[in-house]
């Protein structure tokens, strides 16, 4: 039988305020343990939650970003569930009127298409705390730094058909929030992860199968790895004649297999209720207006000017502005440098190679985008040829001081005199003459030996356009 | 509506309210007595009625994003009937 797959995802961000979501508490992360938590955090008696001002804002961000309503009434509910590092005993989210709804994201896919997926809703909500189960005497330690912290669940409807769609989606979710400013999307801190709805069904079908829900994934290679086990395990099920349980299910990355968590199943009834703490919180259309004017240039819109201003091809302009900061950079190079093509080149290609080489963010390139733009310039009035160019970016990337510091420290200037080439040249032809009597009868590729022979005895410094021009000359 | 003993007992579970088992058949009468209270007003039509979320007719008050908070660790670890290296500690839990 031929088998769909149906994906929903649920992704939590973490919002990028300075201070809690209704305390004035820190968010810095890897503060000591018990630092950043405050009385309200706490949960301790007497005390009122107070919204903050920039997570309705951000909300309303992310709400116009995505073609969302933005809710003009939203109201706080209290989740209840008991764990030790959630000290209140409920968690205040929204359940019935959160605060963006009906909104869409279009993805590309490998082959090239789009598909839009429908964003359900995205509401605000405080995380808990951490748990450290080990090293206490048997005992569960509770850091509760993190309680408190503003997160915004973003909600996709079950539009996604493959493992590979919701990786595509995730990313650009994860673009689209640093774009806007309104999350760091560090992975590794947990600033954004992500739970998916899974489930499969016989091709053809309306209905949807029973779906299992994965837990806490946090990197994107993750999502794609869990999903498709996940699928497999259903399929499996399915084609012995079973049945899939509707469950919460854990995905563990070194067994590489997906697993239940029966455990929280049984409590599962959070009895929401709204917040009587917090009243319901009114955004006007004047206060959306104001917060359109600050959107920043979105992803889509910044790659159609890519490629309009700039000329660069779909795929190099997807690339460029996949984030933020590597647009800037590269926007930045092109024009000092006043080489688009040459920018986007070097942008995509060295670069990029080193910063994942050695896992670094653009942000702290040892090669800034003043020092690159140099080099190009230098590429340009022909001072160092492109290969050369590689040592120059290497030598920068080493801390070696810019393209001109490095270009006359190692003497790499190019050699555009021509009769300096043109002695070397007569040397080489001298010393293999057969080669170059074969490559007078016609044996073409005998040009590049003679070529390279040049350059190599010139330490890869000859005008290489120039080398060729007088081989051309010394065959007429 | 009529609640039965498990009903009251998985009520009491998911409030971690320890409740003794004499006290239920009451518990049951009461918490039914609610419930046909609520089932009586669902008789009336409320189709123009926005759903009221707080009783007090305001809406919130935003607080600028400012982190005016000091670490207060020690005195709040001094109130936790166990603490150690700066954590709570309790009972182990394990997922």
């Amino acid at each position: 039988m031929q088998w769909e797959t149906v994906i929903g995802l649920e992704i939590h961000t973490q919002l990028a305020t300075r201070s809690k979501i209704f305390s004035a508490a820190s968010t810095a992360y890897g503060a000591e343990a018990n630092t950043q938590a405050c009385a309200v955090d706490l949960g301790l008696p007497g005390v009122l939650p107070v919204l903050n001002a920039e997570v309705v804002t951000m909300a309303i961000k992310f709400g116009l970003a995505i073609d969302a309503t933005v809710a003009p009434l939203s109201v706080f509910a209290r989740k209840n569930y008991f764990y030790p590092d959630l000290p209140k005993g409920y968690q205040i989210s929204q359940m019935e009127l959160p605060i963006v709804e009906h909104g869409k994201l279009e993805i590309s896919l490998e082959d090239g298409t789009k598909k839009v997926i429908g964003v359900t809703r995205a509401h605000l909500e405080e995380d808990a705390g951490k748990s450290l189960h080990e090293d206490f005497q048997g005992m569960t330690g509770i850091d509760l730094n993190r309680a408190g912290t503003p997160l915004l669940e973003i909600v996709s409807e079950p539009d996604m058909r493959s493992a590979k769609e919701a990786v595509a989606y995730m990313k650009k979710m994860h673009s689209l929030v640093r774009y806007l400013g309104i999350s760091d999307g560090n992975m590794q801190e947990g600033s954004f992860r992500c739970d998916a709805n899974v489930s499969v069904r016989p091709k053809g079908q309306k209905e949807f199968g029973t779906r299992a829900e994965l837990k806490n994934i946090n990197s994107f290679r993750f999502v794609e790895r869990a999903i498709n086990i996940e699928v497999e395990r259903q399929i499996d099920i399915l084609e012995a004649g079973g049945k899939v349980v509707q469950e919460t299910r854990l995905y563990d990355a070194n067994k590489d297999e997906t697993r239940s968590m029966r455990s929280k199943e049984e409590a599962m009834d959070y009895r929401y209720f709204p917040d009587p703490d917090l009243l319901p919180v009114e955004i006007t259309a004047e206060q959306i207006e104001t917060v359109r004017q600050t959107l920043p240039e979105l992803p889509e819109a910044k790659k159609t000017r890519f490629i309009s201003d700039y000329q660069l091809s779909e795929y190099d302009a997807d690339i460029l502005t996949n984030s933020r900061e590597l647009a800037d950079y590269f926007e930045d190079v092109a024009r000092q440098s006043g080489e688009t093509k040459l920018s986007a080149n070097w942008v995509i290609g060295e670069l990029s190679a080193m910063l994942n080489k050695e896992g670094k963010d653009i942000s702290v390139s040892p090669v800034s985008a003043d020092m690159l733009a140099g080099m190009l310039i230098r590429i340009k009035d022909n001072t160092i040829s492109g290969k050369i160019a590689k040592e120059v970016f290497e030598a920068m990337w080493q801390g070696e001081g810019d393209a001109d510091t490095i270009i006359d420290n190692k003497g790499l200037r190019q050699i555009s005199d021509t009769g300096a080439i043109e002695k070397v040249l007569d040397e080489i032809i001298a010393a293999n003459p057969q080669q170059f009597d074969q490559l007078k009868g016609g044996k073409d590729k005998l040009m590049g030996f003679f070529v390279g022979q040049v350059m190599k005895a010139m330490g890869g410094k000859a005008n290489p356009a120039q080398v060729n021009e007088l081989m051309k000359k010394k065959l007429a | 509506m009529s609640l039965e003993t498990d009903d009251v007992k998985r009520i009491a579970h998911l409030a971690r309210l320890a409740i003794d088992e004499a006290d239920i058949p009451g518990y049951a009468r009461n918490l039914s007595n609610i419930l046909d209270l609520v089932e009586q007003m669902n008789s009336v039509n409320t189709d123009a009625v926005r759903p009221m979320a707080h009783p007090m007719d305001a809406q919130q008050r935003l607080r600028p994003d400012v982190v005016t908070e000091v670490n207060q660790r020690e005195k709040f670890l001094a109130n936790a009937p166990l603490a150690e290296a700066g954590l709570f500690l309790v009972p182990k839990v394990i997922e």
